[in-house]
């Protein structure tokens, strides 16, 4: 009896160290500020959206990442000081959840003892991961995390070791309300929103603040709807001018089909999520037409930019496709942790964070990005207008 | 009115493939009473495979349609055999987790195999729009509704003329004494999974070309709105089923027609839950007394 009582306590002790085991692993240090330091080389973490909802988005900022660090090893890595170090990435699926984005953030600085990371792609993933990302003291950059409070703490103050790579919403919100109301002359638009991300909503909400004109009807959707009928037939007799829908081009291919078979002709006017050749094939070529989005990467611009021509070819050459926007900012979110240890000379993660938030002219893809105090990436806005599914014109719009 | 028209237009197209696919949780889940939650995924594959025959193999599209069919029975028995088989004799929850799981590992197996992003139908047909009384109607939302009501007069054949039908109902009745009788009972399960798994499949290919957008986590949603109109037309039910497919289209229309579109899905789990509450059967369903 007292045996077998006392097998089952070993069992029970047993089990409860290696969770106690398990959960030291997990949670991150707190006792060193010093952050990590590279080893024979650069250890680089992807906390990436590799299965989930948002894998469409990750899949295409894996294969940028990928192509940057290829090239950078191409030509004998990063220049740290006196001798240059490879790039090695370590690759973890945080699987579109924020429990996930936060393990894999944990797993990332304390077991592979990476010096930067890049991701997640989500804003919602991303706020997750940034606690343990601080304790650790080793910096991410997001390639596509927009709402405005992701590199903010909760009083304002801010996040020492976030950063990110695309616009912030309120930017690319405003420039579409701009463009709305002096290119378009739209007095009366329609919304229609992804509600089912920081994304959509937190453009929505700066489209509204800066739009003057009169908003006829304010609809949202989901992501992953493939029917947009109901709303669009019920939109079609309230003489809109113009649709605003901020979203991915996944739904709002649908969206633009749906309405051009509708006999809907206003303007759609969206965003980077937009920018996507799939947009178009799904639309149906016949059915992209007056199709508007604000992008930082335009394929027109991109001719005149030779970092941008540069990969947009390596990317064809590898995925034989036009490379998407996601692709071109997690490209650049590499780039621009290069860039950040060559200036400060120095591998070790805090000082990655430093020089990630003195960035200055940093010439990428996406246009010249400079790093301001509160962590986001300035960068001039443009946007792209399709016409039977090609972009045939580039408007610049002034802020 | 023509707006009006317009939305029953929208509602019964979208209507249709809820009921397509409802059909087949109602008949598994009166054979065997397992709400086999990978169905939604075998839409996915049907709508898969109509892709990958059309683009590889360039069938025209009823042969795609027919060979989805075909390929996702069999996928069905496959699943059948190897997850819900050798749980027969466990307790029903058991197998609804399995389901579960089978679900997870399509989704995500395809997600792994042919990448997450959503790609762009071949059009296999070239889109007519009729105009009728100021009401559009394209080519499309007619072959969906037609292949729909078809299909389903079709199952209702089988099931009430057949002798693998009989088999069917007899089975959904009382197993143990079906085997009496002499119906082979694996038989009778495996056919009923390769029904509804074909339909699922018409289903998936009917969707591809509607809307001409799939991707591998594209039956989650639909599946789980199925669901819910098998158990509003009663689960169990075959006509309970199609019905219940088609309130739930024109409901989720009728609610973003009003402009309520934020509350489309809550609207509709509203009505479930009012349903259960009202008629816990469903509409068709039999208040059948559970023997103890």
């Amino acid at each position: 009896m007292l045996k077998k009582w006392e097998q089952r306590s070993m069992k029970v002790a047993a089990l409860g160290v290696t969770a106690l085991a398990l959960a030291g692993c997990s949670s991150a240090k707190s006792s060193s500020n010093q952050g990590n330091n590279p080893g024979k080389t650069i250890k680089i973490g992807v906390n990436m959206e590799l299965s989930g909802s948002a894998a469409g988005y990750g899949e295409q900022q894996k294969q940028g990442i990928q192509l940057a660090v290829k090239k950078i090893n191409k030509n004998g890595g990063i220049q740290v000081g006196k001798t240059k170090k490879k790039v090695q990435l370590v690759i973890r699926d945080n699987k579109t959840t924020n429990n996930t984005a936060a393990s894999v953030a944990a797993q990332l600085v304390n077991n592979d003892k990476v010096v930067a990371v890049v991701g997640p792609a989500t804003t919602n993933a991303g706020t997750a991961a940034i606690p343990n990302m601080t304790k650790a003291s080793v910096p991410t950059v997001s390639p596509s995390a927009t709402d405005p409070d992701f590199t903010l703490q909760k009083g304002g103050a801010v996040q020492k070791y976030v950063f990110r790579a695309c616009y912030q919403n309120d930017f690319q919100g405003s420039s579409a309300a701009k463009f709305v109301t002096k290119n378009l002359k739209a007095k009366r638009v329609a919304i229609l929103t992804d509600n089912s991300s920081d994304y959509g909503t937190g453009l929505t909400k700066a489209f509204k603040k800066s739009y003057t004109g009169k908003l006829v009807s304010s609809q949202t959707f989901q992501e992953g709807d493939k029917d947009f009928n109901a709303i669009l037939t019920s939109l079609k007799h309230k003489q809109i001018d113009a649709i605003y829908a901020p979203g991915y081009y996944s739904e709002i291919g649908l969206i633009v089909k749906q309405a051009r078979q509708a006999g809907i002709q206003a303007p759609i006017v969206g965003s980077d999520g937009m920018a996507d050749a799939k947009l178009a094939q799904i639309a149906g070529k016949q059915n992209a037409n007056q199709v508007y989005y604000t992008t930082p990467f335009s394929t027109k611009a991109a001719a005149s930019n030779p970092v941008a021509s540069k990969f947009m070819s390596a990317y064809q050459d590898k995925y034989g496709s036009t490379a998407p926007t996601f692709s071109a900012l997690a490209y650049d979110s590499v780039y621009m942790i290069k860039k950040a240890i060559e200036n400060e000379g120095s591998a070790n993660s805090v000082k990655i964070a430093n020089g990630l938030a003195k960035l200055k002219n940093f010439k990428g893809t996406t246009g010249t990005i400079t790093i301001d105090k509160k962590h986001n990436a300035e960068k001039t806005i443009a946007i792209e207008q399709l016409t039977n599914g090609q972009v045939t014109k580039t408007y610049d719009v002034d802020q | 009115m023509q707006t009006f028209g317009q939305q029953l237009v929208n509602g019964l197209s979208l209507g249709s493939i809820y009921a397509l696919l409802a059909l087949g949780y109602t008949m598994v889940y009166g054979i065997i009473k397992l709400i086999n939650f990978a169905h939604g995924d075998i839409y996915m594959l049907g709508a898969f495979w109509g892709y990958y025959s059309l683009r590889a193999f360039h069938f025209n599209f009823l042969m795609a349609l027919c060979s989805a069919m075909v390929v996702c029975a069999v996928l069905g028995v496959v699943i059948e055999y190897f997850a819900y088989r050798p749980l027969r004799h466990s307790p029903r929850i058991t197998a609804l987790i399995t389901a579960i799981g089978v679900s997870f590992l399509l989704e995500n197996g395809m997600s792994a195999l042919v990448g997450a992003n959503a790609r762009s139908f071949p059009q296999a047909l070239p889109v007519v729009t009729y105009h009728w009384l100021g009401i559009r109607v394209s080519n499309i939302q007619l072959l969906i509704l037609i292949t729909a009501c078809l299909l389903m007069a079709l199952l209702e054949l089988i099931i009430k003329r057949t002798k693998m039908g009989k088999a069917m109902r007899a089975v959904s009745v009382d197993p143990e004494a079906a085997q009496l009788v002499g119906i082979n009972l694996n038989h009778t399960i495996s056919f009923t999974f390769a029904l509804g798994s074909a339909m699922a499949g018409a289903a998936g290919v009917l969707i591809g070309l509607y809307y001409n957008s799939i991707d591998p986590l594209m039956g989650m949603t639909p599946g789980i709105k199925a669901f819910v109109a098998a158990v509003i037309g009663g689960i169990g039910s075959v006509p309970g089923a199609s019905l219940g497919g088609f309130i739930i289209g024109i409901l989720e229309t009728g609610v973003q027609a009003v402009g309520l579109s934020a509350y489309k899905d809550a609207v509709v789990y509203f009505v479930l839950i009012v349903i259960l509450l009202v008629m816990p059967a469903g509409i068709f369903g039999h208040n059948r007394r559970e023997k103890v």
